[in-house]
């Protein structure tokens, strides 16, 4: 399926704002509203936009921690890949759980409410997660997010 | 501060972020009218940043995921700024984000196949200033992506 220059500004512009509505995105890309709404059907059709998400200021809610984990299984084999990924994408604190070939084999990206809080979800969250072996933690600092090919 | 009807309004907006204000009005005990007065009080505070569309790369036909995880040389005093200001020119790169730990920073990165990221980090990646050392890690899955914060 080939993407022309119109689909990637209409992406572009959706990241940036899910909320807008295909007349006022046609009216920001010149584009009819009817033209504008049946390549936006034919996005999701496609399953390129996958829907949408919220975008909360984790600070401002009380979550002033979050850390990217790197997971090494002890035993592998042994555990099912599946009984860690079942357990682990049931703990509410971690909001990303992805599968990964190199040093490790699952990232994480956990938030806390302060390092105290980072400490107990740790220890009793994820240190008793069946499997688990080498840990590392790296608190994030800074982070953004960038519009990638979409230009 | 938030209160408890917020928080039932920002869990409920986490999970569904296309819903209407008579909608979650059913979901709570507010009228729509007390809702829309609520959401624009959470959006004026900067609580509620707004909605992301969620674009699925591999159905738009990037299909190689990379999670590049990157050591400064930190005796350079403007290593990270120079860094930062050079990965933000790398197309492909969707995600730039500096640590507390092992690793300084981690660039997400995109890619159409083995061949297009094997150029993307030969001509980009490697060019980019003050690098120390580099590890990556490829996504075979993600397993959980909702970055729901547990309110």
């Amino acid at each position: 399926m080939s993407r022309d220059k119109i689909d990637y500004d209409i992406l572009r512009q959706l990241s940036r704002d899910a909320r807008q509505s295909a007349s006022q995105l046609g009216r920001k890309l010149n584009l009819s509203q009817p033209a504008t709404w049946r390549r936006i059907k034919r996005l999701r059709e496609d399953g390129v936009l996958a829907g949408r998400q919220l975008v909360l200021d984790a600070e401002k809610l009380g979550f002033d921690v979050t850390v990217f984990l790197g997971i090494k299984l002890a035993t592998k084999g042994r555990v099912s890949l599946e009984d860690f990924e079942r357990a682990v994408t049931a703990i509410p604190e971690v909001q990303t759980v992805e599968h990964v070939l190199g040093l490790y084999d699952y990232r994480l990206r956990v938030v806390a409410r302060d390092l105290a809080d980072f400490e107990r979800v740790l220890r009793r969250r994820i240190m008793t997660l069946p499997g688990v072996g080498d840990v590392e933690a790296n608190v994030l600092l800074s982070e953004e997010r960038r519009p990638g090919p979409l230009g | 501060m938030l209160d408890a009807d917020d928080k039932a309004l920002l869990r409920s907006l986490q999970d569904d972020p296309a819903l209407t204000a008579p909608e979650l009005a059913a979901l709570t005990h507010l009228t729509a009218a007390q809702v829309t007065r609520r959401v624009e009080r959470l959006s004026e505070a900067g609580i509620l940043m707004g909605q992301t569309a969620l674009i699925n790369w591999a159905a738009l036909g990037y299909t190689v995921q990379v999670s590049l995880r990157i050591t400064l040389d930190k005796t350079i005093a403007r290593a990270f700024d120079d860094f930062l200001i050079a990965a933000r020119l790398v197309p492909e790169v969707l995600e730039i984000q500096t640590f507390l730990g092992r690793v300084d920073v981690r660039l997400s990165l995109v890619a159409k196949d083995l061949a297009h990221y094997q150029t993307v980090y030969r001509n980009q990646v490697l060019n980019l200033p003050h690098i120390a050392d580099i590890e990556a890690l490829m996504t075979v899955s993600t397993v959980k992506s909702d970055r729901r914060l547990p309110l």
